[in-house]
Formats: C-alpha cells, structure tokens, sequence
C-alpha cells in the first residue's frame, strides 16, 4: 500500500491518531493480560 | 547447608574446567596477538564497520544482562520487597562481573586502550552521549564494587568497615538506579546518530526507551538464569533461607518479567506505528524483525505469564532463557544485523573467529570468577556473625509493607 504524504504534518496527523486507537486498544490488551496471569490467584483467594 | 569444605577431595579435570581451560588458554594467545601486532590482525573490524562483535556482545549484551544488580535492589531496598533480598547479593556479584568485563572487553576493542580513562580527566566531551555512556558506567561499576563489598568483608572479618559499608546500600541503590537507568537508555540513544545506517525497522526515536525497558526484562530474567544454574551447581553453597526463597524469587520475579515484556512489545508496536513502517513487515529484514518481536519478546511474554498462572517454575525458567536470547539477538540486530543494511554483501561485517574466541574468553573468565567468589564468600549464604545487619530500606520507617505490592 502506497501512503501519500504531503506535509510532515499530515504525516505525524496519520501516526499520531494511529498511535493513539492503537493505545486504547493496548490498555484493553493489558487489562486481559493481567486477568489472564492473575485469574487463578483470585480463584484461589476466593476458595 | 554445608559451608565447610567436603573432606573427599574432588578432582579439577571436571568437563567444566576443561573447557574453560581450553577457552581461557586461547583467548590468551589471542590476547597476546591483539595487544602485539594490532587489531587488524584479529578482527574483521574496518571503516564501514568499526563497531564489531565486542561491542554487540561484550558492551551491549553484557550491559544489558548486568541489568539484574540494580532491577534486583531496587525491588527489594526500594521497593521493600523483602521477601526476594536472597536473591540481592547473587545478582550484585553478577552484575558487578558483567560491569567489569565490559571495561576489560573495552580495552580490547578501543584502538588505544591506555587512553580509556582520557574522556573523565583529559578531555571531556561533555556533549556526547557516548561520554555519558563512559561516565555513568564507571560510576556505576564503583557503586557495584561498593554493593558488593560486603561480602568480601564479612570473609575477612572486617565487621567495623562492613556495618559502615552496608549503611551506604540504601543511598547507592537509589544512584546505582539513577545510573543505570540513564546507561541503559543511552546505549541505545548512541544509535540516533544513525538513521541512515539502522534499518528503519529497528531504528526509532524511542530506541533509548526501547534500551532501557528491554533491560529491565533482560535484568529480571538473569536473576532466574544465573538462579537456576547456581542451584544446579552451587546447591551445597546454599543455605536455607536462600532455598526457601529461591522458587518465590522465580515466581515473582517471572511476573515481574511478563509484564515488562508485555510493555516492551506494545512499546514496540508504537514504534512502528508511528514511523508508519508497517510496510517493511513483508520483506525479508521484516520477516527477521517478526521472529524477534513474536519468537523473543511476545512468546516469552506469553510464557512467563502462563508459569506465573500455573505456578509451573520450569516454564517461568524457559521463559528466562528465551528472554535474555531474545536481548542478545536485539542488541545483535541493532549493532551488526540491521546496520549498514543497505551495503553490499561485500562490505558488510562478519566477526572473525578470534573475535568471537574473544568474546567466550570473556564469558569463561567471567564463570570462573563467579564460581570462585560464590564459592569462598557469602553469597548464597548469610554469613552466620552478620544475620541481624541487614541494610535499611525506604520502607522499614515509614510505610507498612502491602502484601499484594508486586510478586505474588
């Protein structure tokens, strides 16, 4: 895929809000991936 | 735990020494030939390439996996951890070898190595990142000589100098953390320099970000490794606080891990983002940028949290292998894989096997010592006249430990 910038502002308009869907996404991530380590702990503080 | 030696005395010629006999008796030889007639005549060191195999391996990797001496004290004297302090002086001593070595390999890879102290009293180029480099690891190889000195004293009885020395842990935790977090993000921060040489992949303006996280992942799993093998073949130097502590230490340290590397790969993922470099993801250096970033970054991730959920120590143990290969590929990638890319095949650098007999000189002589000291003072050990001496830490006045802070 071809992107066509034509100014560095535009550029950084693109990635930035990228960047920034991208890192609401990763917060979702992390949530998961800590339930996921920690999920038998709480099983077991519970039993 | 048994401190005495055994009365059954062991033979030297154990595989172990053999080979490390072997390793050191070359790297003698070589070291001779490096130090006699220049290193042009070990190296395939040129100037597209000045930067060669010890710089990848010995500074950047050994920096990297030396990360364990200040990730392990800050947890337990900041962070007041204390359920991990067997584990401080085991990662101090490695760390404080790894630092050293470095200095040793530096004067091997620097043209004129008697110049070495020059950028601190001579001429200093206060401008340079590499400056800082030089400054912060000396520094910080002092704080480590100091953090490891009391061991040595205890040995020797010293008890007056040892409590002086052991009142200054608290202070120098604190700048040995200061230190390393500028060094470790400033090797990387070495390679801004060079946007056109670094393939785009692995070049980022957050490459000192990059440096430091990874160091951090690269720190924790070293205290698992260096863990393991020590309780392989240092077991009888152990005693009991140092065993019962030791698969808590995997435990926790092994999250710990997971969720710097999980950090790590999203940090990475940004990277790419907003260089917008997905492009590069399909061409071959891509397909090589994805076997580090999935195969030695996620996978681990992945690993680690897993043992962490199962309690599973051998998967966390894998785990940390996979880690610190995966730093050593990075730091590969950077210095030599993914630089100069866009030379020839021709002009591209491949170390010489002297360099890399060098390189494993370097590690054998760094075992050797390790195994020397762990074996003639208290490491795995607490010496039995200093068991009540332990350092202060920020926590111990002020705050009352929480029992869910960190680890399990």
């Amino acid at each position: 895929m071809e992107n066509n910038f034509y100014t560095l502002h535009d550029f950084l308009l693109y990635t930035k809000g990228a960047a920034y869907y991208l890192m609401g996404a990763m917060l979702l991530g992390i949530f998961g991936f800590w339930h996921f380590m920690t999920g038998r702990d709480e099983e077991n503080d519970i039993k | 735990m048994s401190i005495e030696t055994p009365a059954v005395k062991k033979s030297w010629l154990t595989p172990f020494n053999v080979v490390v006999g072997l390793i050191i008796l070359i790297g003698a030889v070589i070291t001779a030939l490096r130090f006699t007639k220049g290193l042009g005549a070990v190296t395939n060191l040129s100037d597209n390439n000045p930067w060669g195999m010890w710089i990848a391996f010995d500074l950047m990797c050994g920096v990297a996996l030396a990360a364990g001496g200040y990730t392990t004290s800050t947890a337990v004297y900041i962070f007041g951890l204390k359920r991990y302090h067997s584990a401080v002086r085991p990662a101090i001593l490695t760390a404080f070898l790894g630092y050293s070595l470095v200095g040793f390999a530096l004067l091997y890879d620097v043209g004129r190595p008697w110049r070495l102290p020059y950028p601190f009293f001579v001429q200093s180029g206060t401008t340079s990142v590499l400056f800082e480099v030089g400054l912060c690891v000396m520094l910080y190889l002092s704080v480590l000589f100091v953090e490891w000195m009391p061991a040595a004293l205890e040995r020797l009885g010293f008890s007056k100098i040892r409590n002086f020395v052991v009142k200054l842990i608290l202070p120098l935790t604190i700048l040995g953390v200061i230190l390393s977090t500028m060094h470790q993000s400033s090797l990387g921060a070495l390679y801004l320099i060079a946007p056109s040489k670094l393939h785009p992949l692995w070049y980022s303006g957050y490459l000192p970000v990059f440096f430091f996280v990874s160091s951090i992942a690269a720190g924790l799993s070293m205290v698992i490794f260096e863990g393991t093998l020590s309780h392989r073949y240092l077991h009888d130097k152990m005693d009991e606080t140092y065993l019962r502590e030791h698969d808590e230490v995997t435990l926790g340290f092994g999250k710990g891990a997971a969720l710097v590397l999980a950090g790590y790969f999203l940090i990475k993922v940004v990277g790419i983002t907003i260089d917008d470099n997905w492009h590069y993801l399909g061409t071959g250096y891509g397909t090589w940028f994805l076997v580090e970033l999935l195969g030695f970054v996620a996978l681990p991730c992945f690993l680690f949290a897993l043992g962490v959920r199962e309690k599973n120590l051998t998967l966390i143990r894998g785990a940390a292998v996979l880690t610190v290969l995966g730093i050593v590929l990075n730091r590969f990638n950077v210095t030599l894989v993914a630089f100069n890319w866009q030379l020839p095949a021709a002009e591209r650098y491949f170390p010489s096997w002297m360099e890399i007999a060098i390189s494993l000189y370097i590690v054998a002589l760094g075992l050797t010592i390790f195994t020397f000291i762990s074996k003639n003072m208290p490491i795995f050990y607490e010496h039995p006249n200093f068991k009540e001496h332990e350092p202060p830490d920020l926590h111990e006045h002020k705050l009352k430990r929480h029992p869910q802070t960190f680890g399990h």
